[in-house]
């Protein structure tokens, strides 16, 4: 043999390096428009960039100037998956800095508001795994059930994506009998869709040989991160604000915290499905307790803050003079400063306040949980196949809207 | 045993002395202001003690406060302690001028992100951050958007009289 049997390929060569990807900022598989730039070595990666901002529209400084009401329709557009989450956190906070008391029909009616949403949620996101992975079936099929909450919600609110749902104290209108009809009719029907949309997945071989292993991360990594919501609980730790500042009276409900163990891809997806079935419970006990609650209790008294029927301020001084003054933006809002999380179907979303008793916050800051889970990602699909990095990120649940407020 | 505002309050006193200040207690959650020296000794600190165990940051941002002199930034931190659920807020006031704070970022890789989008939008030059560069503005930009002196909308213009609806005039900034 001589020496000449191997070509010796010359330094800085093909052998030694790597591509470069684009994984985005329009790529399908990214849902939303942000952009990975991936260091590939063959199909493995080495390193991913990612870079966020695309559709950055300054929430934060318009909130600057716009009285209380008007922020709603801007916590629509962050996570717009679920959009009633983030309305209701809003008022929340807002009642929370007035020191507000709601009655508890409005807090129950909240709740059946919000589980809906996080099931829609929780929907999109697991069905889009099995899109990634290749199995569009389950998506399409399921896609008809969360119309059926979309009408919910158009019944109660009059719009369906953005839903700038309820109002500072209460809900704008109260539930109609239609919409308690539908709300029923969802929980007779779905039960055996997501039973089936499980029986489509979480056994199936292909599926969990596609998931499972994927994009693991830690407990203790993933909490140094700042992982919330459902990609925490797959890693194992029981956090749920929920559970851990009960706001809207969450204390008042049975339920449970679904955990899993690795952190990786197929646990997020069955955590996500776990807690379906706890928000249909929720929503069960909700609707259960409401019964027997007055029928017509649907906000607090708060006359400053809540806009007075439209047939008082046709007719009554005092209506008319609230009206004028919450139109226009002139009730002032007591000084104060606060940070009020609520469980968004993401994660914590937490809304930081500080009022100097004017027309608009002095500074409001968004705590978005998919923006500081994200920086994760690098390190979650490092030395995976480039297939697993886009499962992987499907799984994390990111909202373009909510990544860069 | 359950750790209460008070306990806090006491173990941070007796660390830290008289660096501390301003404590109050609004909403349920304690708040306190530390120099921008000691941001990270008192987060460190409150990480380690094990009667303490605050090792989630909950969150990380900044406030602007034009009018005082030479503490103009805020750098606000939400911390939580996951086992007692505790939550506690601290601020560092920094000058405009010269808006160097430690990152905590080495002991939070959440801290990252969270520290870039400060610095994106407030100026805070975070001393030690691995890659502090824009997050959400676009990286020609020369300003930083959130601080009060970009107002969204011109407060001298004169072709608009609504002052009879709050605006303009002088009301609001």
């Amino acid at each position: 043999m001589s020496e000449q049997q191997h070509i010796k390929l010359p330094e800085g060569s093909i052998e030694k390096q790597t591509s470069t990807l684009n994984l985005g900022p329009t790529h399908p598989a990214t849902h939303g428009v942000f952009q990975n730039i991936l260091e590939m070595d063959g199909e493995r990666i080495v390193s991913a960039t990612p870079t966020v901002g695309y559709i950055h529209r300054a929430f934060e400084k318009i909130a600057e100037r716009r009285p209380y009401y008007q922020i709603t329709p801007l916590t629509d557009r962050l996570n717009y998956c679920s959009a009633p989450i983030n309305n209701i956190g809003w008022h929340l906070t807002v009642e929370k800095l007035l020191g507000i008391q709601t009655p508890k029909r409005v807090d129950y009616l909240r709740v059946i508001i919000m589980e809906l949403a996080r099931i829609t949620d929780h929907l999109i996101c697991n069905s889009v795994i099995g899109v990634d992975s290749g199995a569009f079936t389950g998506f399409l099929y399921v896609m008809q059930y969360r119309e059926l909450v979309y009408e919910i919600y158009e019944e109660i609110c009059g719009s369906r994506l953005t839903t700038n749902i309820g109002r500072v104290g209460g809900f704008e209108r109260n539930f109609t009998p239609v919409a308690f009809q539908k709300i029923e009719k969802f929980l007779a029907e779905y039960p055996a869709v997501l039973k089936e949309f499980e029986n489509l997945f979480t056994r199936n071989r292909i599926f969990m040989e596609r998931t499972q292993g994927v994009g693991g991360i830690s407990a203790e990594r993933a909490m140094n991160y700042g992982f919330t919501g459902p990609n925490l609980r797959a890693t194992g730790v029981d956090y749920d604000v929920r559970v851990a500042n009960p706001y809207s009276s969450y204390q008042d409900f049975e339920f449970s915290i679904p955990v899993g163990s690795t952190g990786d891809t197929y646990d997020r997806f069955l955590v996500r499905n776990a807690e379906m079935w706890q928000s249909l419970g929720i929503i069960r006990q909700a609707m259960d307790k409401i019964k027997q609650l007055p029928e017509h209790e649907y906000h607090a008294d708060v006359p400053a803050y809540y806009l007075p029927d439209k047939d008082d301020v046709y007719t009554k001084m005092e209506a008319l003079i609230y009206h004028f003054k919450i139109v226009m933006g002139e009730t002032d809002i007591l000084p104060g400063e606060l940070y009020n999380p609520v469980e968004g179907a993401n994660g914590e979303l937490g809304f930081y306040l500080i009022s100097d008793g004017g027309r608009s916050p002095y500074r409001l800051h968004f705590r978005r949980p998919c923006f500081i889970y994200y920086q994760a990602y690098p390190e979650m699909v490092k030395g995976a196949m480039l297939s697993d990095a886009i499962i992987c990120m499907s799984s994390l649940n990111l909202i373009a809207g909510e990544l860069d407020a | 045993m359950s750790l209460t505002n008070e306990h806090i309050k006491n173990r941070l006193v007796e660390k830290f002395g008289e660096a501390l200040t301003n404590f109050e207690e609004s909403h349920g959650m304690l708040s306190f202001h530390a120099p921008k020296e000691l941001n990270l000794k008192v987060m460190q600190f409150l990480y380690d003690e094990e009667d303490l165990q605050f090792r989630f940051l909950s969150d990380l941002t900044a406030v602007h406060y034009p009018d005082q002199k030479g503490a103009e930034l805020a750098v606000v931190y939400h911390l939580h302690a996951f086992v007692p659920n505790v939550r506690l807020r601290f601020k560092v006031f920094t000058d405009i001028q010269a808006p160097q704070v430690f990152t905590a970022s080495q002991l939070f890789s959440t801290a990252n992100w969270m520290e870039r989008e400060t610095y994106d939008f407030f100026g805070v030059d975070f001393v030690g951050h691995p890659n502090l560069i824009r997050i959400l503005n676009v990286d020609e930009m020369d300003y930083f958007p959130m601080r009060k002196e970009f107002p969204l909308e011109d407060q001298s213009r004169v072709d608009k009289d609504d002052e009879m609806f709050g605006r303009g005039g002088s009301v609001g900034i």
